[in-house]
């Protein structure tokens, strides 16, 4: 059964490395624009469950349809051609390239889709602003905050348009003040631009940002809005 | 813990068999009756209003009168009236922790899934979280201030209860003596 109107649906996923079931029949669905937020305990297959729907890491059974196609039938290259233009990523340390400075790390996804540098680096400064980082456009990341950091990650990710953004542990790193503002940006962000967002986070202020929530649990997912 | 929750509780109780009212409270005050023991009277006060409304029956009688020599058993409506309780979230509101608590060990004693009733309970705590963050990020200054501290207060309740899912094996042990 595929829930109508999903953008990105998952059944019945597993995974195991070696004797450790990561996960084992879960599912999972999303619409344009929704925000759906992933719970559950340490170790419960969150982060796995969101690689596998990013098509990072291929499952060793089940079904993922991204927009209708099924991604198991892709090659690497059809796949990570998806990654870097329908998707985006956040993670718990943004991961910015420590060389580049952070509006040519924003810049670096269209760089990558072959924009010349003026063009990519005026989009870039101009998702900086919605993330209200435009002023640190010239510093590298080393040289600026957590806080500030993570919101130059936000951008990068949001940079090229994706119409699914995959964010583990986002706010995972920054104080509660730094982890609402970047969260209220984010889902300002997405929702302007009708991107899905895929919200891996063991914090309940931060799910509360989600429009619903699955819980992971020994590799198995739970819609809690099917059960209540 | 709510008076009103007291009923479920003492039902609970008896899911495991037939219990006379004197043992009963003895199973409460262990279980759940830290800081306030229950009294004779809300023992017996509370047994009438479940016989009455068909959750309990006497199962027997012990020679020697007395209100607590009764042994009462759970009946089918009443089983079915635990199950539903524990199946219900708690409006979420500060200082659930006894009742939450209670119905944890509850499950745990009748061997129902308590790992459910975190998830229930979560969820409806994120319903309501969501209608504060909702509201803060429309608010004002002092609208955002006013739904933070509940918002904390939520978190806190969660916090609890993911610690609580973490330990339910341990519990169980515990909960088993
Ligand atoms: N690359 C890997 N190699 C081996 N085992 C792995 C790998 N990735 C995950 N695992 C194992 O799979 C299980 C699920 O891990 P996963 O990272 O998905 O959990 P999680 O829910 O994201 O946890 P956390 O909240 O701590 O981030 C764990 O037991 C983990 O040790
Ligand atoms: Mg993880």
């Amino acid at each position: 059964m595929t829930p109508s109107g999903s953008l990105l649906v998952a059944e019945g996923l597993r995974k195991t490395y070696g004797p450790t079931t990561a996960l084992d029949g879960a599912d999972f669905s999303i619409h344009p624009g929704e925000v759906v937020a992933v719970m559950g305990p340490s170790g419960s297959g969150k982060s796995t469950l969101l690689h596998c729907l990013a098509g990072i890491v291929p499952p060793d059974a089940g079904s993922i349809r991204y927009d209708g196609r099924e991604m198991a039938t892709m090659n690497d290259a059809q796949r990570s051609a998806l990654r870097r233009s329908e998707f985006g990523f956040v993670f718990q340390f943004g991961q910015l390239v420590p060389e580049l400075t952070c509006v040519e790390n924003v810049a670096l996804p269209l760089r990558l889709n072959g924009t010349s540098r003026k063009a990519a680096e005026r989009t870039a400064l101009s998702w900086m602003e919605r993330l209200e980082v435009d002023g640190i456009g010239k510093k590298r990341p080393g040289e600026v905050s957590g806080g500030q950091g993570q919101r130059v990650a936000v951008a990068r990710a949001l940079v090229t348009g994706p119409r699914v953004l995959f964010a583990d542990e986002p706010t995972g790193a920054l104080d509660s003040l730094n982890g609402e503002r970047v969260m209220e940006l984010l889902t300002d962000a997405a929702r302007s631009t009708n991107a899905a967002v895929v919200l891996v986070t063991h914090e309940a202020r931060v799910a509360a940002y989600s429009d619903r929530e699955i819980v992971v649990r020994d590799g198995k997912s739970r819609d809690m809005e099917r059960v209540v | 813990m709510l008076r009103m929750s007291i009923g479920h509780t003492l039902l609970g109780l008896l899911e495991s068999g037939p219990r006379h009212g004197y043992d009963l409270k003895r199973a409460f005050d262990e279980k759940f009756g830290q800081d306030r023991p229950l009294h004779y009277g809300q023992v017996y006060s509370t047994m009438s209003r479940l016989l009455k409304n068909g959750l309990v029956e006497v199962d027997g009688i012990e020679p020697g009168g007395g209100p607590e020599r009764k042994r009462y058993a759970i009946t089918d409506a009443g089983i079915t009236d635990v199950e539903r309780w524990l199946a219900t979230p708690e409006k979420p509101e500060p200082y659930l922790q006894s009742t939450l608590y209670t119905k944890v060990v509850l499950a745990l004693l009748t061997r129902r899934d308590a790992a459910d009733i975190l998830d229930t309970q979560r969820s409806e705590h994120l319903r309501m979280m969501r209608i504060l963050t909702d509201r803060k990020r429309k608010g004002d200054l002092a609208d955002q201030l006013i739904c933070d501290h509940a918002l904390f207060h939520l978190e806190a309740d969660l916090r609890w209860l993911e610690l609580t899912a973490a330990r339910l094996d341990k519990l169980a042990e515990v909960v088993a003596k």
